[in-house]
């Protein structure tokens, strides 16, 4: 039993912190690994393993940064499972997103109606992460009665984006496909639901480093804010608000360990579901209780809290919130 | 990262449990199940069986007989015994007052009294609470005054956990009422059978007799009997205080308790299905595992760090907090998990009631219920503990 990182990855975290600080840019992140961290040496990368994903994501949270690290990471482990080089994306030159869920399915994965006929896709996908940024769509959609993943030029005919921003930084697109030109890359939902466990762990991971920024800030705040003559962190009311938010973030880290070492193994699904749910609560707590102690500074969007508190509960409408993955914890506990 | 057990610590879990199966009576495992009081006898029993194989005061320095185990052993046999319904070890004499003789008592005390601890010849309790002096310890007003080879304690102790089976008293007195609260304080070592000490029960709330008030009138204590020095007992409580702290978190107690709690909602109908399917049941019950899954991991980075060298300090005040919390959490579902047969109460303390007509599995949830609220007032209330993480942890 050992709950350090291991040498490689400390180092890893310690150098994506010094350049995000810096205010990194995509090619920055590719140049420092960022992206094969995520994959395995079969894969072309040097990780993929759940801890690396967690000490990358957790460093982008910390840091607030909004590039999509993680839809193009999702998009690439789909295509690597399609075999599907993805040297490139490695290397920061090309951008895959997938475009999976539809109007009307909220958070669950099927069934989709968007199908696949005469080499082409018609069909509408919904709150698509980081669209407009990608070279590449990996569109769901049924052939033959199966679940198959298919690559759209998003810019080709027959796309049409509608983006909007994003609740956690970034865009989102609604995207209409009326008969757009696909080629069939493979995959199935197994393959699916692989990917996106890693995701859901890249979410968690990146909520905690965002909860431990405004951990810091709140604390910073409580120390400097004078009310009646006094530190507010001098109030009780105030520091048992604030020894809670602690605690609970604790147990965030802990349900994170937990999914990253479970990651690759046979109960990974119920990890998924537990860390989630815990994660999505927390992270709406510690957004809440982080604003009502700073006040009515933190209703401003010029506070630096207000994007962070934002990326705080917009996490727990990610790949599932906490009252769906409940309810999956609870059909695979029976 | 690594969360699962090394090799050594496996085999380790399996010589316990075998132990464990080989050694614990059923009855007293069954009784303990069922949340019944305990006899003298029945941890008399246990402690003995545990001495002989040395792990009584396994935790020890092996000068003293001990193992030295290391956190990660402890949390394993802590965890087995919560398991297997094993009595804990009453940790008066062991685990609270043998660490502060080790450091701190005299080669006589440590000669004379160690050995007695582990042959279950003395059965000591803890005076430190005060009918004023809670969490506020330090407040305390239970005087001894030096006459002669003789201090005359006068005062009253309360909350004296099992103080009826006790024939030796370890306090905190105060010997110097002109100096700072925790400068006027010594650790004095008391025979229950000097006169002038009376134990008077209190029944809790759960109709149970566990603990005492004991009062001190006039009462004779040989010098001999201070550990270290006059009025430096604080730094001897404070000592202690930290010496009970793996186990705070109450991990193993929490995970069977869950593990007893999905027996009885498989076992009581809620609309002529088993309560485990309700949705609603099922979602409350969901989020406290869900919270036990992440505690128990929180748990296990504070005990692995305690092995790597790291102190637990104020980290144990927030294990202590989020623990009691899930650990009160399932007794209140439980609760009302038997419904109905919540009502009847059984007493034998209180009324002299131990009838129960409901399923064994309800006799005393109620009352394990409203035993278990101790836990977040008893060691430093969950309040005291935020303010604890404050300081600490936060530097507010």
């Amino acid at each position: 039993m050992d709950f350090n990182h291991t040498e490689e990855r400390r180092m890893l975290a310690d150098s994506l912190r010094r350049t995000l600080e810096r205010g990194a840019d995509w090619d920055a992140l590719a140049e420092l690994g960022v992206l094969g961290a995520l994959f395995t040496e079969d894969e072309g990368g040097f990780g993929g393993a759940g801890f690396d994903i967690a000490v990358v994501f957790e460093e982008l949270g910390r840091a607030g940064c909004t590039l999509p690290v993680l839809e193009v990471g999702l998009g690439a482990g789909l295509l690597a499972d399609c075999g599907q080089d993805i040297e490139a994306v490695i290397a920061g030159a090309s951008k895959p997103v997938l475009a999976h869920g539809e109007p009307g399915l909220r958070y669950d994965l099927g069934p989709i109606t968007t199908r696949f006929e005469n080499s082409a896709i018609t069909g509408r996908k919904s709150v698509v992460a980081a669209a407009d940024e990608a070279d590449l769509m990996i569109v769901s959609a049924m052939a033959d009665g199966a679940m198959r993943l298919f690559s759209v030029d998003p810019k080709g005919p027959g796309v049409s984006l509608h983006g909007t921003p994003a609740l956690n930084g970034g865009t989102v697109a609604e995207v209409t496909l009326d008969a757009a030109p696909a080629t069939l890359l493979g995959g199935d939902m197994a393959a699916l639901e692989t990917r996106l466990a890693a995701a859901t762990l890249a979410v968690c991971a990146d909520a905690l480093g965002v909860m431990e920024t405004v951990k810091a800030m709140t604390l910073d705040y409580l120390r400097t804010r004078t009310q009646f003559g006094v530190p507010i962190g001098k109030f009780q009311a105030l520091q048992h608000r604030m020894a809670d938010v602690a605690i609970e973030i604790e147990q965030a880290r802990s349900a994170v360990i937990n999914l990253a070492g479970n990651l690759h193994g046979p109960d990974r699904d119920r990890h998924v579901a537990a860390c989630k749910a815990l994660v999505s609560r927390v992270a709406h707590l510690v957004a809440e209780e982080a604003i009502q102690m700073h006040g009515g500074i933190a209703m401003t969007e010029e506070y630096a809290l207000a994007p962070l508190s934002r990326r705080l509960i917009a996490a727990g409408h990610r790949f599932g919130d906490e009252d769906w993955h409940l309810q999956r914890f609870i059909r695979l506990s029976a | 990262m690594d969360l699962s057990y090394s090799a050594e610590d496996i085999a380790f879990r399996d010589e316990v449990r075998s132990f464990i199966a080989a050694n614990l009576p059923k009855d007293i495992a069954q009784r303990n199940t069922a949340g019944q009081p305990l006899t003298k006898a029945d941890f008399d029993f246990w402690h003995a069986k545990l001495n002989e194989k040395g792990w009584l005061a396994a935790t020890w320095p092996k000068k003293f007989g001990g193992q030295e185990w290391t956190a990660v052993q402890r949390h394993i046999f802590d965890e087995e015994c919560a398991f297997a319904h094993a009595p804990r070890i009453v940790p008066f004499g062991v685990n609270m007052l043998a660490p502060v003789l080790q450091a701190f008592g005299s080669k006589e005390q440590q000669d004379y009294y160690l050995p007695r601890i582990l042959s279950g010849e003395d059965w000591w309790c803890q005076g430190y609470s005060e009918p004023g002096a809670g969490s506020d310890l330090a407040s305390l007003k239970t005087r001894a005054v030096r006459e002669g080879d003789h201090y005359i304690v006068n005062g009253q102790k309360t909350w004296t956990t099992l103080g009826q089976f006790a024939n030796k008293i370890f306090c905190l007195v105060r010997t110097d009422p002109k100096a700072k609260q925790q400068e006027g304080i010594s650790f004095l070592l008391i025979d229950m059978d000097t006169p002038g000490i009376e134990v008077r029960p209190i029944i809790l709330i759960d109709g149970v007799h566990e603990v005492n008030e004991v009062w001190f009138t006039d009462v004779k204590v040989p010098v001999e009997n201070l550990v270290g020095q006059e009025n430096k007992g604080w730094t001897y409580a404070k000592y202690l205080l930290t010496h009970e702290r793996t186990g705070i978190a109450g991990v193993g107690y929490a995970t069977e308790g869950l593990a007893a709690l999905k027996r009885i909602a498989r076992a009581e109908l809620h609309h002529g299905r088993p309560l485990i399917e309700d949705p609603l049941f099922a979602a409350r019950l969901a989020r406290i595992e869900i919270d036990l899954m992440a505690m128990s991991t929180t748990n296990m980075r504070v005990v692995a760090g305690a092995d790597g060298g790291q102190a637990p300090g104020a980290e144990s005040s927030m294990l202590k907090v989020k623990g009691s919390i899930i650990r009160q959490q399932i007794n209140d579902l439980a609760r009302r998990a038997v419904g109905p047969w919540a009502v009847p109460f059984v007493s034998e303390d209180l009324a002299g009631n131990t009838y129960h007509p409901g399923p064994d599995y309800s006799n005393r949830v109620a009352n394990t219920y409203l035993n278990n609220r101790k836990i977040s007032i008893y060691g430093g209330s969950n309040e005291v503990q935020r303010s604890i993480i404050t300081k600490a942890i936060l530097g507010l």
